[in-house]
C-alpha cells in the first residue's frame, strides 16, 4: 500500500509524442479527452485504488514574508517558469509497478485527431508515516 | 440516560456472529453487510436498553437484516428464480467460525491491502469510514476496495481451513502501517491478533502477539510530543510499559518452549532482549546478533541482514559493523543510514555526515527525514565549531 502523485506538467516535462496544444483540438477530441480522464478516475474508484484528481489555472503567484508587520510580498507569475504544474491525480496502490503502469495508461488519453497523447507523467511517491517495527 | 456502548466489546463478537451468518447459509459479502447493519443498530439502541444476550441479539437483528436484503434482491431479479429464504444447515463446524473469518479475509488470492481492509471490516467489525481514515484514502474508494475483495473471496468454501502465515502477515501490516486517526491501529492489530490466539494455538501467533506487545510498550517514549523520532539508545526506558513487556516475554517464552522456531518469534526475542536492558549499555549485543542470524536463516531477507550489521558494530565494533554492511547491497532501503551510524562510531564524521545527508534524501518517511537530517546538521556543526 503506498500513495504516488502523478503529476501532468504545463511546462517543464520532455514534448508528448502527439504534441498539438489543445485548443487545436476538435471540440469532439476535447469531449474524449476529458471523458477518458473521467471514465480513468471512476474506474480507480471501483478499483479501490483512486484518492485525489486536481487540475491547476496555469497562472500563480508568487508570495514571501516580508517582516512583522507588513503585507506579504507578491510577485508573478513568471512566464520564464521552466516547470508548470497543471494538475495530478493521487493514487493508492499495491507497488510502484502498478503505479507506472496507471501513469502509462493516463497518458494514452486520446488528444488530437482522437490518438493518444503519449505525454510524459511525473511520477512521485508519497512520504508514509514511520513503521512501528524497525529493528 | 444513557450509556456508552463498549465498541471494543461490542466488535469483539463480529467474527462469531458473521461465522453463524454463513453457517446459516447466507453468502459471506451479504452476510457481512447484514453484521455492519447490526453493530451500527446496535450502538444506536443499545445505550437505552442493552441486551442481556448481546451476541443473540446481534444474530437475531443481523439475520433479520440479511432476510431483508435478500428479499429485495429477489424482488429486483423477479423474472429469476427467487432465492431460497430459509436457511440451509450449514455445515457442522470443522474449525472455529473465527479463525475461518481470518483465512478467509486474508485469503492469498487477495492483495495485501485488500486483505487487510476486509479484515479490519468482517474480522475486526470497524466501519469502511473509520478504515478509509486510517488509510488516509477516500470512503468510496475504500468502499470498492473492500466490495471488491468481498467478491474475490465469495467462491472460497468456508470450511477449508487456510495458512496461518498469511493471516499473521496481514495483522503483521496493521500493526506496523497505517496512519492514525480516530482508529488506533496497533491496538486494534493487537487485538485482533489476541482473539487469533485464543481460536488457533500455533507459535508463530503467540510470537507476533508478542512481538506487537513488545514493541507497543515503547510506544510512549519513541517519539517526541512533537513528533520527532527518539532512537531506542535514547529513550525513557523508565516509561516503558512494563505490564506490556511482561505479558509479551511470557508469551514468548511459552512459544519458545515447543521448539518451533518462526520468523515472528525471532523477531519478539529480539525486542525482548532491548526490553530486558535496563540500560542501552547494558544491551545483549552479543545475543541480538545470534537471532539475527537466526532470522536471516528463516527468511533470507537482506533488510535482516542490513538489521545484523548494526547488532555487529554495537557487539564487536564499528569496523566489524562496517564490515558486515560491506558484504550488502547498497541501494537497500536505510544502508546510507546504517552506514552514517556505523562510521560516526567509528569516528569519521566527515563521513557520516555525509552519509547522513544522503540517507535522508532517500528516507521513505518524514519523521525518519528529519530525524536523519538533524544527525547531518549536529555533525557539520561539530566540525564547524
Amino acid at each position: 500500500m503506498a500513495k504516488y502523485l502523478l503529476l501532468k506538467h504545463y511546462r517543464g516535462a520532455p514534448a508528448a509524442v502527439n504534441d498539438v496544444p489543445m485548443d487545436r483540438w476538435t471540440p469532439e477530441e476535447i469531449a474524449a479527452h476529458m471523458r477518458y480522464m473521467r471514465d480513468f478516475a471512476a474506474r480507480l474508484e471501483g478499483t479501490g485504488e483512486f484518492v485525489d484528481s486536481q487540475a491547476l489555472a496555469p497562472e500563480g503567484t508568487f508570495v514571501r514574508y516580508d517582516g512583522a508587520g507588513r503585507p506579504p510580498v507578491t510577485d508573478g507569475p513568471f512566464a520564464e517558469t521552466k516547470d508548470l504544474i497543471a494538475g495530478w491525480m493521487v493514487i493508492d496502490v499495491d507497488s510502484y509497478e502498478r503505479a507506472i503502469e496507471l501513469a502509462g495508461e493516463l497518458s494514452a488519453a486520446p488528444g488530437a485527431g482522437g490518438e493518444p497523447i503519449h505525454e510524459w507523467l511525473e511520477v512521485r511517491p508519497f512520504l508514509t508515516a514511520p513503521p512501528t517495527i524497525t529493528q | 440516560m444513557t450509556s456508552q456502548v463498549n465498541e471494543v466489546l461490542l466488535r469483539s463478537l463480529t467474527p462469531s456472529v458473521l461465522g453463524i451468518l454463513v453457517r446459516r447459509g447466507a453468502d459471506f459479502a451479504a452476510a457481512e453487510d447484514a453484521v455492519q447493519d447490526a453493530l451500527v443498530e446496535a450502538v444506536r439502541v443499545w445505550p437505552a436498553g442493552p441486551p442481556r444476550d448481546p451476541k443473540g441479539w446481534l444474530v437475531t437483528v443481523a439475520w433479520r437484516r440479511f432476510l431483508d436484503a435478500a428479499r429485495a434482491d429477489a424482488a429486483r431479479r423477479r423474472r429469476e428464480d427467487l432465492v431460497d429464504e430459509e436457511p440451509a444447515p450449514g455445515p457442522a463446524p470443522a474449525v472455529d467460525d473465527t479463525l475461518q473469518l481470518y483465512f478467509l479475509c486474508a485469503h492469498p488470492s487477495l492483495t495485501p491491502a485488500s486483505a487487510v481492509a476486509l479484515t479490519l471490516r468482517a474480522v475486526g467489525g470497524l466501519t469502511t469510514r473509520q478504515i478509509a481514515q486510517a488509510y488516509l484514502v477516500p470512503e468510496a474508494t475504500m468502499a470498492q476496495r473492500i466490495s471488491r475483495a468481498k467478491r474475490t473471496v465469495s467462491g472460497v468454501r468456508f470450511d477449508q481451513p487456510g495458512d496461518v502465515a498469511t493471516v499473521l502477515r496481514v495483522l503483521y501490516l496493521v500493526f506496523n502501517e497505517g496512519y492514525s486517526g480516530d482508529v488506533d491501529l496497533a491496538a486494534e492489530a493487537i487485538r485482533l491478533t489476541r482473539q487469533l490466539a485464543a481460536a488457533i494455538d500455533h507459535p508463530e501467533v503467540a510470537g507476533l502477539l508478542a512481538l506487537m506487545l513488545l514493541h507497543h510498550a515503547r510506544r510512549a517514549t519513541r517519539t517526541t510530543p512533537d513528533g520527532s523520532l527518539v532512537p531506542l539508545a535514547e529513550q525513557d526506558r523508565g516509561r516503558w510499559d512494563t505490564k506490556s513487556i511482561t505479558e509479551g516475554v511470557e508469551i514468548l517464552q511459552a512459544a519458545l518452549a515447543r521448539d518451533r522456531l518462526g520468523e515472528f518469534q525471532a523477531q519478539a526475542a529480539i525486542a525482548a532482549l532491548h526490553a530486558d536492558a535496563p540500560t542501552a549499555e547494558e544491551t545483549d549485543w552479543v545475543q541480538i546478533v545470534e537471532w539475527y542470524d537466526e532470522l536471516a536463516r528463516l527468511t533470507d531477507s537482506p533488510v535482516v541482514r542490513l538489521n545484523r550489521a548494526v547488532a555487529v558494530g554495537e557487539a564487536d565494533g564499528p569496523r566489524a559493523g562496517l564490515a558486515a554492511l560491506a558484504a550488502l547491497d547498497a541501494s537497500l532501503p536505510r544502508h546510507a543510514a546504517v552506514a552514517a551510524y556505523l562510521h560516526e562510531r567509528d569516528g569519521d564524521l566527515v563521513t557520516a555526515a555525509r552519509l547522513y545527508a544522503e540517507a535522508a534524501h532517500k528516507a521513505p518517511n518524514l519523521a525518519e527525514r528529519d530525524h536523519l537530517t538533524r544527525q547531518a546538521a549536529r555533525l557539520n556543526a561539530r566540525r564547524c565549531r
